[in-house]
C-alpha cells in the first residue's frame, strides 16, 4: 500500500495564512493564479499588479514580482510594464470597486488598445474592504450598506456587465466570465485563467477573466449560503460564458 | 472505488465550513479543537475518504493536502 500525493499547496504560493475573512474566495482565485504560473512555468517571468481592496497584499501569498497600482490605475501600470519588457507575462488582479468603478477608463481603454496584458477581474457585487458599500455591479434589490433599502435602479442604475461590454471591442482577444463558488465552476475557472495567460503569451491581445466571487461577511451570510447566493442570485445576471475566444 | 486521506492544516483552516459541503461522500467535519487564531478547523472524522479532491479544489486557505491510496 502506498501513498500518492495528489492535491497541494501550489509551488509559487508562500505558506502563510491570508488576512481574508472565512470562505472569502479570493483564497481561491490566488491558488488558480498559482497553478496556472506552476503549470506554465513562468514564475520567474511572471509579474502581477495588486490593486486596491482586500487582495491589495497579494504580493504577501504569490511568489511573484508584484506592482501596487494607484486605485483602478493596475491596467495603465500593466501596460507599461508589458510595453518596456514585451518577454514578461503581465496580468492585473482587481475587483469590482477597482476595476468597474474607479478605474473603468483605464479598463475600458487599455482593452480597446489590445494590451498584451490578461486582468483578473474579482466581481462580488459589493465593495468588500471598505466595508459593503454598493459597487457598480450590485444587484438590484441588494442590500449594502449605502442601499439599505436595496439598489434602485432610478437613484443609481443597473449592474454593469463588464465582461459583455469590453467584448463589443475589437481589440481584445479573450474574455470569459466564469465563478469559483463550487468545485465545477473553479475547475472551469483555472481552464479560463489559463487561456487568458496563454492568449497574451501567445501574442493574440487583450485578456480578461470576470470571476464571480463572494463577501460573506459583508452580505451578512455564511460561507456556504453566500456560495449559493452566486449560484441562484448572481448567476442569472451575469451568466457565465467565454464572450470573445482568439481566432 | 479509489480511497483517499485529507489532511488538513489547522493552523490554516479558518473553519469556514466550504470543504464540508463540498465533500460528496460527507466524511469531513468541524472539530471541537480551537487553533491559534480561534477557529475551529476542519478535520476528516469519518473512513470513506474516496480522492476526488473536491475539499481541496474549494479550500480558500489551501489548507487541504489530499493523498490517494492505492493497495
Amino acid at each position: 500500500m502506498k501513498e500518492v500525493l495528489i492535491a497541494e499547496r501550489p509551488k509559487s504560493m508562500y505558506k502563510v495564512s491570508t488576512h481574508y475573512c472565512p470562505g472569502c474566495t479570493h483564497g481561491i482565485a490566488h491558488r488558480l493564479i498559482a497553478e496556472v504560473v506552476d503549470e506554465l512555468g513562468i514564475q520567474d517571468r511572471a509579474v502581477g499588479v495588486a490593486p486596491v481592496g482586500c487582495s491589495v497584499l497579494i504580493y504577501n501569498y504569490i511568489d511573484l514580482d508584484w506592482y501596487e497600482a494607484a486605485h483602478g490605475r493596475a491596467p495603465a501600470v500593466a501596460t507599461a510594464c508589458k510595453r518596456a519588457r514585451p518577454d514578461l507575462t503581465v496580468f492585473t488582479y482587481q475587483g469590482d470597486g477597482d476595476l468597474a468603478s474607479i478605474g473603468m477608463a483605464e479598463i475600458v481603454h487599455a482593452a480597446n488598445r489590445g494590451e498584451r496584458i490578461s486582468v483578473i477581474f474579482i466581481n462580488n457585487a459589493i465593495y468588500g474592504m471598505t466595508g459593503g458599500q454598493m459597487a457598480p455591479t450590485t444587484l438590484l434589490s441588494q442590500r449594502t450598506s449605502t442601499t439599505p433599502y436595496g439598489r434602485d435602479p432610478k437613484a443609481s442604475g443597473y449592474p454593469i456587465r463588464v465582461a459583455e461590454m469590453l467584448s463589443t471591442l475589437a481589440a481584445p482577444g479573450y474574455i470569459a466570465r466564469v465563478s469559483v463558488v463550487k468545485p465545477k465552476y473553479i475547475i472551469k475557472a483555472k481552464e479560463a485563467i489559463k487561456k487568458a495567460f496563454l492568449t497574451q503569451i501567445e501574442d493574440k491581445g487583450f485578456s480578461l477573466v470576470e470571476i464571480l466571487s463572494t463577501c460573506p461577511t459583508n452580505w451578512g451570510v455564511s460561507p456556504v449560503a453566500a456560495t449559493n447566493w452566486v449560484e441562484e442570485q448572481m448567476i442569472p445576471v451575469f451568466p457565465l460564458k467565454e464572450f470573445k475566444v482568439p481566432e | 472505488m479509489p480511497k483517499g486521506r485529507v489532511v488538513i492544516d489547522e493552523e490554516l483552516c479558518k473553519s469556514c465550513g466550504l470543504c464540508v459541503a463540498a465533500c460528496p461522500t460527507k466524511v469531513l467535519s468541524i472539530s471541537d479543537k480551537v487553533n491559534s487564531k480561534g477557529y475551529r478547523p476542519a478535520t476528516q472524522a469519518k473512513e470513506g475518504c474516496i480522492a476526488c479532491k473536491m475539499c481541496a479544489t474549494t479550500c480558500p486557505d489551501v489548507a487541504i493536502t489530499v493523498y490517494r491510496i492505492d493497495e
